[in-house]
């Protein structure tokens, strides 16, 4: 006779009255399989934990966004946010669907150049861009996206010495109606900083204007903000072309596209209020397309959006290590993954949905990773059915940041493994060693031995 | 190990503790543990019905078992003894 499966004993109280708004259950169906591949056999053949990127997932995203925006504009140009995600092999993917590469450091322009990027398909952004940095893309031939002041004569000079008239856009920050308004990056609009340096650029004429940006911020849940957005460039992009009877290149709107991630504290599951990008794409191409900027003169529409693109592909399996009761009787889970691996915990709270069947009791758990310290809690409140020692788990949509902004803490980084469209499985990063670290570490003679 | 006299349990997983008017539910292993407890079995007998009837190896069962029995204490419905 079959055995029944075990499911850890539990009794909870009764609680009378309204059921808590943040704690219903919200798992109702395992995650066994990542694109047809069970989670067990992934964890058997590579580990736990584990990275899982879907490569069909990227590419079906980003098809979905494309059409959204190709179906409402006629020059639109994706470039790939290498911040989000700079494993080569997702960069690839996304070069090969025709993205471009945005980089904000001459760590990532680097990346992008070994990825066989050309240069002038690479966009150059971000607050600290070295002279080594804009040399180099000066000479490639890239569009560098000027942040400040210091950065605007330091290019003036590398012009002269360089003999080469850079490519250049301007950042352009603004108040759009929405809280927090991004003010750091790039000139100021309703004080009239930006127009001044647009002008400076343009009189000067040492600098090759081809542009304008903006990056009003992260996680924009609502797109007119984005609409707000293009009216305040397009009234730029029309006051050079007015007074200077120059026609701009393209406008880049930057990214900051919700993903369906669930934010702390938010009252509704962001799969409910994430908006989809046909919504963002309406709010923008309907402003640029209904200005009066005449249809032969109509900018290239650059768009960097990362998380929207990459969060969905992303898994992390994990495996449960341990089970401990807390004091006020609240059940907790030590897994093997901690925010080292999942930094988007900080301000995401992640749908955590076991890999094997389960029952329909479920009980209030903390989720703790397995770092020595207090804050490496990935959930601090979650409804979830009894799991015990051994037991596996998916996380699902970290596809963003979590593989840049990772922490080397106490452990090793694990196998990032991807799926491709014929569901074969590739190592894209190895786990790291502990040689790996002592290949950087030099120790000095007289230190050498400690006896 | 002995339950608080007076406990109303059903046979739908349930719990009622009349001295102090809480409820409390439980999952079908708990319900199995606490009705064994209420018949005044004891650990060894539970242990080997789940050992014959359930896919658990006996480490897990008694870690198992060990914390659901905390729980019954953290609720007050473990006799004094």
């Amino acid at each position: 006779m079959e055995k029944k499966t075990f499911e850890r004993p539990v009794i909870k109280k009764v609680q009378i009255g309204m059921p808590s708004k943040f704690g219903l259950k919200s798992e109702y169906a395992p995650i066994k399989e990542i694109d047809g591949i069970p989670v067990k056999n992934l964890i058997e053949q590579y580990g736990s934990p584990l990275y899982v990127i879907s490569e069909q997932t990227i590419r079906e995203t980003y098809t979905e966004a494309y059409k959204a925006f190709s179906t409402r504009y006629p020059k639109v140009q994706f470039a790939w946010s290498y911040k989000t995600n700079y494993l080569d092999a997702v960069c690839k993917i996304f070069h090969q669907e025709g993205s471009w590469a945005e980089v904000v450091s001459g760590f990532e322009y680097e990346k992008a150049l070994n990825n066989g990027v050309p240069g002038n398909k690479i966009i150059f952004n971000g607050p600290y861009k070295t002279r080594e940095d804009l040399i180099k893309a000066i000479e490639n031939n890239s569009f560098i996206h000027i942040d400040h002041y210091d950065e605007y004569y330091l290019l003036i000079d590398l012009a002269e010495e360089l003999n080469i008239r850079p490519k250049v856009a301007v950042r352009i920050n603004m108040d759009t109606g929405i809280y927090p308004q991004w003010s750091r990056f790039g000139f100021n609009y309703e004080n009239g900083e930006a127009w001044e340096i647009i002008q400076r650029i343009l009189i000067s004429n040492k600098l090759d204007l081809v542009g304008l940006h903006c990056h009003i911020g992260t996680y924009i849940m609502v797109p007119w903000a984005y609409a707000n957005a293009m009216y305040k460039l397009i009234d730029l992009f029309l006051g050079v072309e007015k007074k200077y009877n120059k026609h701009l290149q393209y406008i880049d709107i930057g990214g900051g596209f919700a993903s369906k991630n669930t934010l702390k504290g938010a009252y509704l599951p962001g799969t409910d209020t994430c908006p989809t990008f046909d919504q963002y794409a309406d709010a923008i191409t309907s402003v640029i397309i209904n200005s009066s900027i005449s249809i032969e003169h109509l900018p290239v529409l650059i768009l960097e959006t990362g998380r929207a693109l990459i969060d969905d592909a992303g898994y992390l399996l994990g495996t449960i290590h341990a089970t401990k009761r807390l004091p006020d009787g609240k059940n907790s889970l030590i897994t093997d993954l901690g925010v080292n691996l999942l930094f988007t915990s900080f301000w995401y709270d992640h749908k955590i949905t076991p890999a094997q069947e389960f029952g329909p009791y479920t009980e209030e758990t903390v989720v703790y990773g397995p770092l020595c310290m207090n804050i490496d809690v990935i959930r601090e409140y979650v409804q979830l059915p009894p799991l015990k020692k051994g037991d596996h788990f998916v996380i699902s949509r970290i596809g963003a940041y979590n593989m840049t902004q990772w922490m080397q803490f106490i452990t090793y980084r694990p196998n990032v493994v991807l799926i491709d469209t014929n569901k074969n499985t590739h190592i894209i990063r190895k786990a790291e060693t502990i040689n790996n670290f002592n290949n950087l570490e030099q120790t000095p003679e007289h230190l050498k031995k400690i006896e | 190990m002995k339950l608080k006299p007076k406990l109303a349990i059903s046979d739908s997983g349930f719990i009622f503790d009349p001295s102090t008017g809480e409820s409390y539910s439980l999952n079908e292993e708990g319900l199995i543990i606490v009705q064994f407890l209420k018949e005044g079995k004891n650990e060894e007998e539970i242990k080997e019905h789940f050992l014959n009837e359930y896919d658990i190896d006996e480490t897990t069962f008694s870690r198992s078992y060990l914390d659901f029995i905390s729980m019954l204490k953290h609720f007050n419905l473990i006799e004094h003894e």
